[in-house]
């Protein structure tokens, strides 16, 4: 990790951080949302079955942890990115609904029931 | 592999669902099978849309048709039409109430989404643990701008344009906070996250930190540049562990990459952060027990003046800025202050996080614009009541708070119209309670809360509310009188006229509040020793129907004290002096004769 010395280095980091994320555009995003609560309501089991499962079925995906979001009556939450595809919310994700994802969702672009349909405005959508 | 080219989404949200969304999705099942596109159209039941008003809501991808109020016999139409040939049901669109058009693409149609996520703008989105990620989506991109285009001047009146005041519940505008920590001159002055979040059932600053922890590490070193601090500290609870480890995470990772420390993108300009454990303690979101708390002495609040801005941290100027609000900051910067007070009312500027908890169907994180109404809030985003239970009120600011009823459904959420209805707005916790709730107990229950946290340095705080809590344990007794009313609110003035800080000055609000609004509740509970929703155990009476009583003596037998007596296929009776109300006698009993009255 070098130093980001001056505003010019922290927009090349901020260009390149980008660059490398358009490109494995076709890799498989997994996200599971990971704050306390959460973990509470088993999120971790929920990761690492999906972590496990993908290896066994020799799925190539890249599976990362990120904060709460905001569902939190659907706990465990999971995001998936297809390669080119809207990033889709599953809730209620335990092992049985996230092998159901792998099988459906992930191998054949099936959607499933308990999808949690995104409700708010990011910040760049606002006028 | 099935490769389905069209999905076609069914709210499976309460709401949705009571009106019949179920029956949607079958019919459109079968009209699918009936036309044979089964490998072509998939439907599909999801969570919550949040637009329960106009539900049962159907929306179809690829393109984003969004359908509202769809009736089951729409599902020929929908089938025949879009699926098959590819044409939009006009009749079924949403019509835009500004413009009257009728709108086919949910992408352009963002009204229906009622949030707008500032502050917690990546939480959910990014790897928390991975300062890369937070990087790539602009991150430190305001520091940078601060610190090599703005002075601490221009910077401090950017915020002060943005119109941003604090998150944590009192609502004092930042600029001017850090304005007057930056006009007191003084070698040292620090800047101060206030991570004590403590209210019952709030969560936002938690989740903020746990998801984003880097953009309150950013805004402090935005704040610290402002004021001329070279020293942060962030005081959070211990209860707290995840969020302190991806704070610490973050404060690493920023300084390896030299965004904390000497010499900042080369300005010349120096930071550092540490942190500081609270050991749970309410009263220390005060911000002067805090600062007492930080230096090693008791979580006592001061009287203010001297403010932290004069005399803070060691005695040296100190900015005390809530998780929330530092959230936000980054934000104004990078899109500039018009763009941030272009949101919410009038005096009343951005979005507010709110843990919204209780009895509602979609218990959640949520961020809206200020000025938006309870309704919306909890009828829509929130999917209205549990179990289509009849909404009561919603208590929010927590245990300084108070409670928001039917007559406030419609009242925007901003500062100043939550006092005006004499609540708060608070750190944000929002509690939603339904018919089934008892008021006096809901009073008695942050009552108990404020005693238990009472520093007690300050006798109308320490010993006012202990008074209070007794007057309210005694009518949920079934023991009070039409006085202890007005003694409640007379004390109740008084604590909030005499207290030395916040806390003490806003913990009678519950009481008042919910005497305000549901004085007929507590008169039930006086006059006719009775608790309407069912809640005080001291007021239930627990009876035999004799008509439905055959004598089989299974409740006497379950009845651990003996209070049931009547012999063998007789009518039994219950001695309500022994009775403790532990319901045994009702579990047991197979022909519903008993009951509570």
């Amino acid at each position: 990790m070098g130093k980001i010395k001056t505003l010019n280095d922290l927009h090349k980091t901020r260009d390149k951080l980008n660059d490398k994320s358009k490109h494995p555009g076709d890799l498989i995003q997994i996200k599971v949302a990971m704050a306390t609560c959460c973990i509470a309501s088993g999120s971790k089991e929920t990761m690492n079955y999906i972590v496990d499962e993908l290896e066994k079925r020799n799925i190539e995906a890249i599976v990362t942890q990120t904060g709460c979001m905001g569902y939190c009556y659907a706990e465990p939450t999971v995001e998936v990115t297809l390669p080119g595809k809207e990033p889709v919310v599953f809730g209620y994700v335990d092992a049985k609904k996230a092998d159901e994802i792998i099988e459906r969702y992930i191998k054949n672009g099936e959607l499933i029931e308990g999808i949690i349909p995104v409700n708010y405005q990011n910040i760049d959508e606002t006028k | 592999m099935s490769e389905y080219k069209i999905h076609l989404l069914v709210c499976g949200g309460a709401g949705c669902k009571a009106s019949e969304s179920n029956t949607i999705a079958e019919n459109l099942n079968r009209e699918i099978s009936k036309q044979g596109l089964d490998d072509y159209a998939q439907v599909v039941m999801t969570g919550c849309f949040g637009f329960c008003e106009k539900g049962p809501v159907v929306k179809i991808i690829p393109d984003n048709t969004f359908y509202v109020q769809v009736k089951p016999e729409d599902a020929a139409t929908i089938v025949e039409e879009h699926v098959l040939k590819g044409r939009k049901v006009e009749r079924l669109l949403f019509t835009d109430p500004e413009t009257h058009k009728k709108i086919s693409d949910s992408k352009g149609m963002n009204i229906y989404k009622k949030q707008v996520r500032i502050a917690l703008r990546n939480c959910g989105i990014i790897n928390p643990e991975n300062i890369d990620e937070y990087i790539a989506r602009d991150g430190y991109e305001a520091l940078g701008t601060v610190l090599t285009t703005k002075t601490p001047e221009e910077t401090i009146q950017m915020l002060k344009d943005s119109g941003l005041r604090g998150r944590g519940g009192g609502g004092f505008p930042t600029g001017l906070k850090l304005e007057l920590a930056f006009k007191n001159e003084s070698d040292e002055k620090y800047v101060v996250c206030n991570a004590d979040e403590g209210d019952p059932g709030a969560f936002m600053d938690r989740s903020i930190l746990e998801g984003d922890p880097n953009s309150v590490v950013e805004a402090m070193t935005i704040c610290a540049y402002c004021i001329g601090a070279n020293k942060g500290l962030v005081y959070i609870r211990a209860e707290y562990p995840l969020a302190i480890e991806r704070l610490k995470t973050a404060i690493d990772q920023a300084r390896k990459y030299g965004l904390l420390g000497n010499n900042i993108l080369n300005s010349g300009f120096k930071f550092d952060i540490d942190l500081r454990y609270g050991a749970g303690a309410f009263v220390c979101g005060e911000e002067t027990a805090l600062i007492h708390s930080m230096e090693g002495n008791r979580g006592e609040p001061t009287l203010k003046p001297p403010f932290p801005a004069q005399s803070g941290y060691l005695g040296k100027p100190t900015t005390v800025n809530n998780v929330e609000t530092l959230a936000n900051i980054p934000v104004i910067i990078n899109k500039g202050p018009q763009w941030f007070s272009n949101i919410g009312t009038e005096k009343s500027k951005g979005t507010k996080v709110f843990a919204l908890t209780g009895k509602i169907n979609n218990v959640g994180l949520i961020e809206v614009p200020m000025g938006i109404t309870l309704r919306e809030v909890i009828f829509e985003i929130g999917g209205g009541i549990k179990n289509n239970k009849k909404f009561k009120a919603v208590q929010t600011g927590g245990p300084s708070g108070g409670c928001l009823t039917e007559k406030h459904l419609d009242t925007p959420i901003d500062y100043d119209n939550l006092i005006a209805a004499g609540s708060m707005m608070g750190s944000g916790g929002m509690v939603v309670m339904d018919e089934d709730d008892c008021m006096v107990d809901v009073a008695k229950f942050f009552l108990d809360f404020t005693v238990d946290e009472s520093c007690g340095k300050c006798a109308p705080c320490r010993i006012g509310n202990k008074r209070l809590y007794e007057l309210l344990d005694k009518i949920t007794k079934g023991n009070g009188t039409r006085q202890d009313i007005d003694r409640l609110i007379n004390l109740g003035n008084v604590i909030k006229d005499t207290a030395l800080c916040g806390l003490g000055q806003s913990s009678p609000n519950p009481v008042l509040s919910t005497i305000a609004n549901f004085r007929d509740e507590y008169i039930a509970h006086i006059d006719d020793k009775r608790c309407p929703a069912g809640v005080c155990k001291a007021l239930m009476k627990y009876e035999i129907i004799a008509e439905n009583c055959v004598g089989c003596t299974a409740c006497a037998r379950a009845c651990p004290v003996g209070a049931i007596t009547g012999e063998r296929k007789e009518v039994h009776t219950i001695n309500p002096e022994l009775c403790i109300k532990c319901g045994a006698c009702m579990e047991r009993c197979k022909f519903n004769a008993v009951v509570i009255n």
